[in-house]
């Protein structure tokens, strides 16, 4: 088990020929994925060459539209990595085709357009994740996103995280240990998956023994978080809150990483948590020495 | 980027939204022909800051002449306002006001959607009113896909309670708002006070407006031309011009790393070891994001080096997609075209992709500024040591 993605995942790419596209189709193969095609309108009918985990070729068709893409292969996960200008077509796109699950990798997509693809989605069938985010992956089952594969394999804990290379720092953390599923839900102001459905997922994953959930500076969904776990949450949960050191109005990378008043400091996000029983760690790697207390102690 | 009062009253006339003459000056003698531009009479003389409570600390001056004005400005330019300068004032056109009213609309982050706020009793800090008198206040939310309609509009100025006669002007401006919200791509406009005046017109008087970064960089070229060029620190307009993504702060250990979560991470776990030694704390944030070569190392490090504050270096990566061989090849490259300029000691911490490759390149370059550390808290530590040496 594990949450939004595992072995019998069909992924196609959208943007599959373009630089990151192409990298990252070979580095989600590499992974053990089951990445069964691509779309790009304008190279319809074309394909792309790659290497399986295994090494041998494969050859992955590449369709006009997601549709065709999805009838042909019974696809059920998109990964994205469109230019930020065409990310909210091509996301709407995948909506229609009632894609299950799109994972959005791009960076720098217009607020508007993410807000109006959230409004867009309601009531279908979609879920997505991101933008600006590194997807998700499942170790040794599969991998939607840019997480390294190689970081640590399967195991007990599910990771939620606003950010991708603390996620990886956190995996690095807890290698011997091991990950049912590791989301990063991205650093955007609007996001398609927040912390509170990676926790409502992980909570009813049996697999899920413990979650980690990182946090950072800005908006107040690591409050709501902490607010859902006192209610819904029995698997212990340990955070991580990053930008203690943030001065406010200043962006941190992240869009949504800007403080603004006292809303949104790491200090009210770690005092949150801390007030429903999550423990929160001062670093990554005192926050992965708790959740390895915890394990040990289950 | 928020913009200053006077961009944001051209943006609104360049949308249609109806608003007082205003002209920008940043000499008393500007302020002077700004006044008789505007025809000679009464005038507004307004700091332009990116704060509020300008008009409590002196930043909002009456004049009734052109010499006046010229005085006003002179009074007003340099002055602090909570640690902003005013480098400009804006010179407006005096209104008769009849009554004053407030109008908002940003993005919700919490519902991923839109809010709209607006009340017949403007004039005063909304986070004022938001607080003694909430129900004064109406909140209603706008679906991304459908906007501020004018069934919508007609809903905001119900809810708010206009005077019969005033609900339909009123919610035509607020429609034209919406379009100045959707077609510059804002993350935030807000009016306060929106006036009536005596003669009946409605009037924004005064504008907020914030800008979606990744909106501007996508769409609106023209956006570029409202970046406050001149108040930028020098450092930070450096780092922007070789595209990084780089913050000053006033600390004494330059920081550079890879992804905003962990650079973030990176500056407060710096900031804890700086505790144990002399209370030293990171100088900047600087992300170099994915696949940092030997250029963006050089630029990154370049930047960092020329902050006299800089006592010390920390790189913290984590190899993820990008190989710590090519980080660790970036750095000595860094260091080679930085040459004799290159004189404080950079502790580099290497972990994930690669990172056996990495290490051994550093090693082997052995630089005499470089320290390798084998972990995040440990490389934080041992900056932070020598940033306090």
């Amino acid at each position: 088990m594990s949450i939004y993605l595992n072995s019998d995942s069909k992924i196609i790419v959208q943007g599959i020929t373009g630089g990151m596209g192409a990298k990252h189709t070979a580095l989600m193969l590499d992974s053990g994925a089951q990445i069964v095609g691509g779309v790009n309108a304008r190279k319809a009918g074309t394909t792309v060459s790659h290497k399986d985990h295994e090494g041998n070729d494969v050859t992955l068709p590449v369709f006009g539209t997601v549709k065709e893409a999805m009838a042909a292969t019974g696809a059920n996960v998109s990964v994205l990595f469109v230019p930020p200008a065409f990310t909210k077509d091509a996301a709407i796109e995948a909506v229609d085709a009632e894609m299950p699950l799109i994972v959005v990798i791009t960076e720098g997509v217009p607020v508007q357009d993410s807000a109006e693809v959230w409004a867009y989605l309601q009531g279908k069938s979609t879920r997505m994740i991101g933008p600006n985010c590194p997807g998700i992956i499942t170790p040794g089952e599969s991998l939607a996103g840019i997480t390294p594969h190689t970081i640590t394999g399967k195991g007990p804990i599910g990771l939620v995280s606003k950010s991708g290379t603390l996620t990886y720092q956190m995996m690095y953390e807890l290698k011997d240990l091991g990950f049912s599923t590791a989301i990063g839900i991205g650093g955007d102001p609007v996001v398609g998956t927040t912390h509170i459905d990676a926790l409502e997922a992980f909570e009813n994953d049996p697999e899920t023994k413990a979650i980690v959930m990182i946090g950072e500076i800005g908006g107040d969904a690591e409050e709501r978080a902490a607010a859902y776990i006192a209610e819904h949450v029995t698997k212990p949960v340990v955070g991580y809150v990053a930008g203690f050191t943030a001065p406010e109005g200043k962006t941190m990378g992240h869009a949504g990483a800007i403080v603004s008043g006292s809303a949104g400091t790491a200090q009210a996000k770690k005092e949150a948590l801390e007030a429903v029983g999550v423990k929160v760690g001062k670093t990554p790697s005192e926050t992965a020495e708790l959740m390895r207390g915890i394990l040990q102690s289950l | 980027m928020d913009l200053f009062e006077y961009q944001a009253r051209d943006i609104f006339e360049k949308h249609g939204v109806p608003v007082l003459g205003g002209v920008v000056a940043t000499t008393p003698e500007e302020a002077r022909a700004g006044a008789e531009e505007l025809g000679g009479g009464t005038v507004v003389v307004k700091a332009q800051v990116k704060t509020g409570g300008r008009g409590k600390a002196g930043g909002v001056k009456l004049a009734h002449s052109p010499e006046e004005a010229a005085e006003k400005a002179s009074e007003i330019l340099g002055m602090d306002i909570k640690g902003h300068t005013v480098h400009r004032v804006m010179v407006a056109q005096g209104a008769k006001i009849a009554e004053e009213f407030y109008f908002s609309v940003l993005l919700d982050r919490s519902n991923r959607n839109y809010l709209a706020m607006c009340s017949v009793e403007g004039g005063m800090e909304i986070e004022q009113l938001a607080v003694e008198r909430p129900e004064a206040l109406a909140k209603v939310a706008v679906d991304p896909i459908v906007g501020i309609d004018e069934a919508k509009a007609r809903e905001i100025v119900d809810t708010a309670n206009f005077a019969d006669d005033l609900k339909a002007p009123v919610a035509d401006v607020i429609r034209k708002l919406w379009t100045v919200f959707t077609a510059e791509d804002a993350t935030l406009v807000e009016v306060n006070p929106l006036v009536r005046t005596e003669d009946g017109a409605i009037i924004a008087l005064d504008g907020k407006v914030s800008l979606d970064d990744n909106a501007s960089e996508v769409r609106h070229p023209d956006h570029e031309a409202l970046e406050d060029k001149d108040s930028a620190d020098p450092l930070e307009a450096k780092a922007k011009e070789n595209g990084l993504n780089y913050v000053k702060l006033d600390g004494e250990v330059g920081i550079i790393g890879n992804g905003a979560g962990l650079v973030m991470s990176t500056l407060d776990v710096v900031a804890y070891a700086g505790e144990e030694h002399g209370g030293v704390k990171p100088a900047n944030f600087l992300d170099i994001g994915g696949g940092a070569n030997a250029t963006v190392m050089a630029n990154g490090l370049d930047v960092i080096l020329n902050d006299p504050q800089v006592k010390s270096v920390f790189v913290n990566v984590f190899g993820g997609i990008t190989a710590c061989d090519e980080v660790a090849k970036g750095i000595v490259g860094a260091l080679e075209i930085l040459g004799d300029e290159a004189t404080k000691p950079l502790v580099v911490r290497l972990d994930g992709n690669n990172v056996e490759l990495g290490r051994a390149i550093l090693r082997e370059a052995n630089h005499p500024l470089v320290t390798l550390a084998e972990t995040m808290d440990g490389g934080a530590a041992k900056a932070a040591e020598l940033a306090h040496l």
